[in-house]
């Protein structure tokens, strides 16, 4: 298996805020990997600086064998990187279609297409002439990973999905994330939740004050309970 | 089938109420009714920098004052048929203008992009009005020769101008509505979300600027044929101000309701000016009430309440 995704000491500032040290990590293909770590660890900032939304003052952030520091945002999804951001906000004044419509931006073709799409997510069926900020914010998050989806990126990067949602909606995130999976699509996703980390992942790497402190897989990372203990508080 | 009902209503409102005053108007109102759709092509072309895109130029009237200095220009020079191809000038001329004022101002964010459309405005105005020579400065240019068959009368040139502005709302209408429409509105909600979608976000709204301007340049080449006359306040700042009013008068979050905000407008001035010479003083009073009490225009009112009536009657799809 080759890396999608390399990571290489990178590190990115707020303004003169220094906020990742030496970040380093790589994605294979194909596989689910966890970044975890608490609020403010750098988790979110990691995922703009692979997006160039914060671009890293050091350290290369490799793509396929590319580096593509100094590329803009839109190059990068283009690419076929495809970013869930944390707040899950959708465009709430266009339609659902129309939202969904916006993630073909990338031009990417392949598996996920506005009839997969519905097939999969049937809630969006129903609403999609509606606009979508009138959606639960659980629905919201469904339409936000399909919108990204509907450009059928190479690796998804999903911040926090979990986050605000409720139990039943964990639940189907779980199957929705286990289902991309499945189809072969690349997952870097960031969590708090240990739960869900641990029925999806692979492999996990913890992340704390903007330092990468532990790497391991999930089954290794199952039993290490100091770890969790240590940096993610439970 | 409902949904298109609702979609064609304002289309259905609109051809009954302008088709209409042909047959019915007097001269004076066939002048208002000429004023109003010229001013609401200008203001339904700004709102697709304002209400869809979210940005707030203060210098529009920079192209109408373009495309009504190229029209008027070109007829007087080379004579009444050029009127028509003036016409078709003045937005190409805009289009090249706005590519070179876009590409320096959209730049910048927010309150600096409207300062920078203002300074530019403001500057064709001074080149205007000291340009004598060229310009005709502060006195503009009378006696704007036009067409026979679109002299006799303020009727026939209605007619004309009708035709020419329904055509181009219809193609911001389709714009609207189409995926360019759809990134336009997601710039406006969140610009950085629409960059990690994989869209380049300043090349849509220069795309919008331009397009924009062009038909505010054509805008500005209709009015130079109502009162054949044309003078620099049409590039003054007050005339960007007026047209930033009326939009939110009527309300910028729907596709016409700019142009109600005109109707409006030009109505109450009309009305009003007849009455009392302190009109501006009224006008001003009204549009303070509106923009503190209903922040989402006429259009947003009327909106509320046919949400109430769907609550009781439960008939009404509020759009």
């Amino acid at each position: 298996m080759h890396e999608t995704l390399l990571v290489q000491n990178i590190h990115s500032y707020y303004g003169k805020s220094h906020i990742l040290f030496d970040v380093n990590f790589s994605v294979k293909k194909g596989e689910t990997f966890c970044l975890m770590g608490r609020n403010g660890a750098g988790k979110t900032t990691t995922f703009k600086s692979i997006v160039m939304l914060v671009p890293p003052k050091e350290g290369k952030v490799i793509f396929n064998g590319k580096e593509i520091n100094g590329l803009k945002p839109y190059h990068a999804a283009r690419l076929g990187i495809g970013l869930v951001p944390e707040d899950r906000r959708i465009f709430g004044d266009l339609t659902v279609k129309d939202n969904l419509l916006l993630g073909t931006s990338s031009g990417r073709h392949g598996y996920w297409n506005l009839e997969q799409i519905y097939e999969y997510f049937p809630i969006l069926l129903d609403y999609q002439d509606k606009p979508a900020g009138t959606m639960s914010g659980g629905e919201q998050q469904m339409l936000t990973i399909a919108r990204t989806l509907m450009g059928n990126p190479e690796i998804l990067l999903l911040d926090e999905p979990t986050e605000g949602l409720s139990p039943v909606m964990v639940k189907v995130l779980k199957d929705l994330v286990l289902k991309i999976k499945e189809l072969g699509t690349t997952i870097l996703l960031s969590e708090q939740n240990i739960k869900f980390c641990m029925a999806v992942a692979d492999r996990v790497v913890i992340i704390d004050k903007g330092h990468i402190v532990y790497q391991a897989d999930v089954a290794s990372f199952r039993q290490d309970d100091d770890v969790k203990k240590k940096y993610l508080a439970v | 089938m409902k949904t298109k009902l609702t979609e064609m209503a304002p289309w259905l409102a609109y051809f009954v109420i302008f088709v209409s005053m042909i047959f019915a108007g007097s001269d004076h109102s066939i002048h208002v009714a000429s004023q109003i759709i010229i001013l609401g092509l200008f203001a339904i072309a700004f709102n697709v920098l304002f209400g869809t895109t979210g940005l707030l130029s203060f210098g529009q009237a920079i192209f109408y004052g373009l495309g009504a200095y190229i029209t008027g220009m070109m007829a007087k020079s080379f004579g009444a048929d050029f009127f028509l191809w003036a016409l078709l000038i003045a937005p190409v001329a805009a289009l090249a203008l706005s590519a070179v004022l876009g590409v320096l101002s959209l730049r910048l964010s927010e309150v600096y992009f409207t300062m920078l459309t203002l300074a530019f405005a403001q500057l064709a105005w001074g080149i205007c009005v000291k340009w004598s020579s060229f310009t005709g400065g502060d006195d503009g240019i009378q006696a704007i020769p036009k067409p026979d068959i679109l002299n006799m009368g303020g009727r026939n040139y209605y007619i004309f101008a009708l035709v020419i502005v329904s055509i181009c709302i219809y193609l911001l209408w389709r714009l609207d509505r189409s995926p360019f429409g759809s990134v336009l509105k997601g710039i406006r909600q969140n610009p950085i979300r629409i960059s990690f979608i994989g869209l380049n976000v300043f090349r849509h709204k220069l795309f919008a600027y331009m397009i924009s301007s062009s038909f505010t340049a054509i805008a500005g080449g209709l009015y130079a044929g109502i009162d054949k006359s044309i003078h620099p306040d049409m590039l003054v700042w007050t005339m960007s101000g007026s047209i930033i009013l009326m939009t939110i008068l009527g309300g910028m979050r729907s596709f016409f309701g700019p142009l109600i905000g005109v109707a409006v407008f030009i109505l109450l001035e009309d009305v009003i000016g007849r009455s009392t010479e302190y009109w501006s003083f009224v006008i001003g009073i009204i549009m303070i009430t509106v923009v503190l009490l209903f922040p989402k225009g006429i259009v947003g009112v009327s909106r509320h309440f046919a949400g109430l009536f769907a609550k009781k009657g439960g008939q009404f799809d509020n759009p």
